[in-house]
This record gives structure tokens, C-alpha cells and sequence, in this order.
């Protein structure tokens, strides 16, 4: 049976598969995606951590708003999530994603 | 501006679980008007946890519905429902409610949760806190590796989304929980290498009574050992995690066997490989509206801060009820009574009928899950050496990346002699999450330095969040505005 339910959001220019109703940090997660945010002191990866809201591990951009939490996004169709480093620079004031 | 003010309520519940459930259906049925807040899409809270039931076929099977309590469950959602039809109720789905404002009336403020939700403020004569709880974490050496995730975070993932978070799993620290997260991913696919219990079975042997007392408890746990079993999860007690692998993603962790105290045995050293390390070691109440609107606390038996109620469920603030795991961690059954309870005291003291025998009967069913719940607590303790498993560089912060070392340098050095001191000295807790992954173990730790106890007030202080959840300042400009106007 074909499964047409299955929609794609991007993350970092890639394709990732989501069910309707899913989140964004569980849609990555399925696709073995654990880390999409660098720390600003010890440059570490991190991902999902409580995965219910509670922790802020799980920052992300979604649409070009950023620090939204992975775990409590939902996932939508053609939703342009981009992981996050504090040393990369931020875009102009009135930029695209601004 | 839109009207976000919601005003002339009777009572806002805040929370969707088990108990705020309750409470809201129950102050409903009786004749009040209430507004229930809650950071979910859809009720249920963590304990009912399912997939996104605006599309109900896209997820592969309805794994959700044999979930223990699902009937009660169902049936509080469908009198929620009756309730939001008939007008009484005003369900205010997605939304974080980050301040209360005591005084008649209250103000709650809440913000959007995830989805574009409308912020409110809801004026209600009456409150019911029934915020839940999280998962009370341990830093060990490597936990802040990705593939590292909180027991509850994975449950939420195999429960929310249907979404397995490893192939190859650990699952680690103390208390049944660990059963129930390990048996969905073994019977989801996963691999589960072990169940790390940091405990001995023997401290439930000595309450046999206390477990027989409680039989859902007795049949919940034995399916999950039943499930455990048949795919052949090893289950180890006193042993512990003391390091997580991996740079990037988790490759394997290190077992310890452990004394009583969570002291690790000599050559007890063994290496398994992993892609997901599943931690829990008991749960943290939320309690910062509790402690915001001035209630009274108390340690409780298993080292949280919980705060006081009478046999009613009334906190030590007037209007103020609180129902579930705010009032000591005692899980569904107990949170459901409680919530039950708190919905009718409001409503009595609203001047509703009262009804004596419901009364009494969730009074003797809270009686009887809290004794379960004090025995289960005296059996999976937080074994007190943990911090032997630290390394100086181990992360107690995760937010801000503060060290073992530096909050023991704090304390010895700095002359920082409570949690607080230590707090705006050194900085940890101090981040996103306003100290709610490390603040248990950031007392822990200043305790064994200092050889303080930390008594409710040093909590308390950890637990003091002027902002419940983090809220964007153009919202609270906005709502500055439309209260002056």
C-alpha cells in the first residue's frame, strides 16, 4: 500500500519525510537526525533532549524564526528548518529570513 | 488588537493530564464555568500521550488505545467534549502558561506553546494547578551527547509520533518508569541492550503489602516485565551508567555495578555499544506557578520540592487548588483522584452541592496511591554518592555548559554555601530552561561540598520563575499595553 500521507519538510537543504501531527525534532529524529544546534561555549552538537518542552536542548530555526523548540514544532509541508551556530553570522535586519 | 482577555471564569485549570482532566470535568459538571490551559494540542498530558488525533490515519497502528488507563482516558475526553459543547468549558489548547497573578480575580497569562496560538490572559475567580512533572536527570560524564535523551522524551516520541529515537538502546537510572519506556521500544523494534536499574528489587520485596494494595500498579508493572521477557531485555539491578560515548551521536556507554550508595564497584567496568542512551531517575514536579502564587512547600520523600494541600487539595493560598504530581509524584491514579477531588472542593467553595461519598472515596483512593508511592520512592532513591561519577569537565549545566569542577570551585573556593550562592556565582541554571534539568543535581552537589541538607526554602529558590516559560518581548509589550488601556 502506498502511503500518501507522508509529506517533506527541509532541513539544511535536505528532504525529510513527516506524518502529519508529527514534530519537527520527532521527524528528524526519524530520519537519524540527532543534532541540529551547536553550543556557544564548548562548540558542542546537541539535539532532543526531555523531549517535551521542558529542557531548550532542541533549538532550532523553522522558517527563519529562530529558537523555536524542535520537540514542540509542528512539522509542515515545505517548512524550512535550518540547524543553528551562534559563530555563524546572522542575517541582515529585513533579510530573507528575517 | 484582538480581545485576548477571557474573562469571568469560575475556575481556569492549568493542565490537561490526568489530573487537571478530572478537575476540569468534574468543577464542569458541577455548574462552573472553567477555562483549562494546556501546552498540549490535544488533552492527555504526558501520561496520555498520543498521536495527533486530527489524522487519524496516518500513523501505521493504534498502539496508543492499549495503553493502560486509555478507557478512563477516553471518557474524560469525551466529557471534556460535552462539556466545551454545552458552553460551560473553554478549552485553551497550545498554550504555555507562563505567570499567575494572585488576587479575585486571578490572572493567568499564557503564551502559544508551538502552534500559532493566540496568547490570553484568563481572569477566573478560582485556580487548579495540575502542571505534572518532568524527568529528574543525573549528569554523568558524555550526557550531553546527542543520541543521550531523557526517559520521558522517548516515551513522548514512541507514544507522540510513533517515532523510534535509536536502533540500539541503554535505558538507565531508578524506578518502574524505566520499565514501562523500555518494554515500547523493545515491542516498537528497538534493541534494548539493558534496563539499568541503580537500585536492588529488594526494597519493594520489604513492601509487599503496599504493592498488593495498589493492584493496577502490580498488573501495569507485570505486563511491562512480561513484554521485557519475552524479548529478552537484560534487567540489572544496582547498576549504573557512569559514562556515555560517542562525539557527535552516542556510540556505546559504560556499566558500573554499584553498593547501596551508588558507589561503583572495583572491575565492574563494561563497554556495550549503543545509539541511544534513555536516562530517568524519578520525576520533578513543576512547580514554579505553585511557588509563584506564594503556596507553602515541602521536601517530600523522594528529595523534591512539593508543595502542601489539605485533605481537600487546597494549597496554603486562598482560591489556589493543586492536584497531581505538584502535590508529591504519586503517578495517574493518584494525580486522576486528586484532580477529582480538587474540581469538587472548588466547586463546593463555589457554593455548589457537595457530595460526601464521592468525597471520601477519592480521599481513601489518594490515601492508598500515596502509600504505594512512598514505598515505591523508598526504593528507587537517588543513590546518594552519585556524584562519584562525575569527572571535573563532566557538564552540570547544560544550557550554560558549567562544569563539575567549577561549581565545586565555587563552593570551596568562592565561599558559595547554598544552591542560590552557587547559582549566581558560577552560573548554572541559569539558561533556557531556568535550571530544571540541573537544579536537583546542582543541591546534590552543593550538599556533599558544603554537608548541608538542602532543606524546602533552598528548593524553593531553585524553583522561583518569575517567567514560567520563556515569552517574546514583543508579547509582553503588547499585553503591558492592552491591560493599561
Amino acid at each position: 500500500m502506498i502511503d500518501d500521507s507522508t509529506r517533506q519538510l527541509c532541513f539544511d537543504g535536505r528532504n525529510v519525510p513527516f506524518r502529519p501531527g508529527q514534530s519537527v525534532g520527532a521527524a528528524l529524529a526519524a530520519a537519524g537526525i540527532s543534532s541540529w544546534r551547536t553550543t556557544r561555549v564548548g562548540a558542542a552538537p546537541r539535539g532532543l533532549f526531555c523531549g517535551i518542552g521542558v529542557c531548550y536542548d532542541c533549538l532550532v530555526t523553522v522558517d527563519g524564526r529562530r529558537s523555536q523548540r524542535a520537540c514542540m514544532t509542528p512539522a509542515h509541508e515545505g517548512q524550512v528548518v535550518a540547524s543553528d551556530d551562534p559563530r555563524r553570522a546572522l542575517d541582515e535586519p529585513g533579510g530573507p529570513n528575517a | 488588537m484582538p480581545d485576548r482577555t477571557r474573562s469571568d471564569y469560575d475556575l481556569c485549570v492549568v493542565g490537561a493530564g490526568p489530573a487537571g482532566l478530572n478537575a476540569t470535568v468534574t468543577a464542569g459538571e458541577r455548574g462552573l464555568r472553567v477555562a483549562l490551559v494546556d501546552v498540549g494540542v490535544q488533552p492527555g498530558g504526558q501520561y496520555w500521550r498520543h498521536p495527533d488525533e486530527r489524522f487519524p490515519d496516518t500513523l501505521p497502528q493504534p498502539s496508543a488505545t492499549r495503553r493502560h488507563g486509555w478507557r478512563e482516558y477516553r471518557d474524560l475526553d469525551a466529557r471534556l467534549d460535552a462539556l466545551v459543547r454545552g458552553g460551560r468549558v473553554v478549552h485553551l489548547a497550545g498554550r504555555h502558561v507562563w505567570g499567575v497573578h494572585p488576587g479575585r480575580p486571578f490572572l493567568v497569562r499564557a503564551t502559544a506553546a508551538g502552534e500559532d496560538a493566540d496568547p490570553v490572559v484568563v481572569h477566573a475567580r478560582r485556580i487548579v494547578l495540575a502542571t505534572g512533572a518532568y524527568d529528574r536527570q543525573l549528569p554523568v560524564p558524555g550526557w550531553t551527547t546527542p543520541g543521550v535523551m531523557a526517559a520521558g522524551g522517548v516515551q513522548a516520541l514512541l507514544a507522540g509520533h510513533h517515532v523510534r529515537a535509536g536502533r540500539r538502546v541503554v535505558v538507565a537510572g531508578t524506578g518502574p518508569f524505566l520499565l514501562s519506556v523500555a518494554a515500547g521500544l523493545a515491542e516498537a523494534g528497538a534493541e534494548v541492550v539493558a534496563v539499568c536499574e541503580a537500585n536492588a528489587l529488594t526494597g519493594w520485596a520489604a513492601h509487599p503489602l503496599r504493592t498488593l494494595q495498589e493492584p493496577g500498579k502490580l498488573v501495569e508493572g507485570a505486563g511491562y516485565v512480561t513484554t521485557l521477557l519475552r524479548h529478552r531485555v537484560p534487567f540489572r539491578t544496582r547498576t549504573v551508567i557512569t559514562a556515555v560515548h560517542g562525539t557527535g551521536r552516542v556510540t556505546g556507554a559504560t556499566l558500573r555495578r554499584v553498593d547501596r550508595r551508588g558507589r561503583a564497584r572495583a572491575g565492574s567496568e563494561e563497554r556495550v555499544d549503543a545509539d541511544l542512551v534513555a536516562l530517568g531517575w524519578g520525576f520533578i514536579p513543576q512547580l514554579e506557578l505553585a511557588v509563584g502564587v506564594g503556596a507553602a512547600t515541602r521536601v517530600d520523600v523522594d528529595g523534591s520540592l512539593v508543595a502542601v494541600v489539605d485533605d481537600d487539595q487546597r494549597s496554603s493560598v486562598s482560591g489556589v487548588y493543586l492536584a497531581g504530581e505538584v502535590t508529591g509524584v504519586g503517578g495517574a491514579v493518584q494525580s486522576g483522584a486528586e484532580g477529582a477531588l480538587a474540581g469538587l472542593t472548588a466547586a463546593a467553595d463555589a457554593g455548589r452541592a457537595d457530595d460526601p461519598r464521592l468525597r471520601a472515596r477519592l480521599r481513601r483512593r489518594i490515601a492508598r496511591a500515596h502509600r504505594f508511592a512512598v514505598a515505591m520512592h523508598r526504593a528507587s532513591s537517588v543513590p546518594v554518592d552519585w556524584p562519584t561519577w562525575l569527572a571535573d569537565d563532566t557538564l552540570v549545566c547544560r544550557c550554560e555548559e558549567v562544569d563539575t569542577g567549577t561549581v565545586r570551585a565555587a563552593v570551596r573556593d568562592l565561599a558559595a554555601d547554598d544552591p542560590r550562592d552557587v547559582r549566581v556565582t558560577a552560573r548554572p541554571g541559569m539558561g533556557m530552561c531556568q535550571g530544571r534539568m540541573c537544579g536537583f543535581a546542582l543541591s546534590c552537589l552543593v550538599s556533599v561540598e558544603t554537608a548541608v541538607t538542602p532543606a524546602a526554602a533552598d528548593l524553593a529558590s531553585l524553583a522561583t520563575r518569575p517567567l514560567a516559560t520563556p515569552v517574546r518581548l514583543a508579547e509582553l509589550a503588547e499585553m503591558a499595553d492592552g491591560e493599561e488601556g
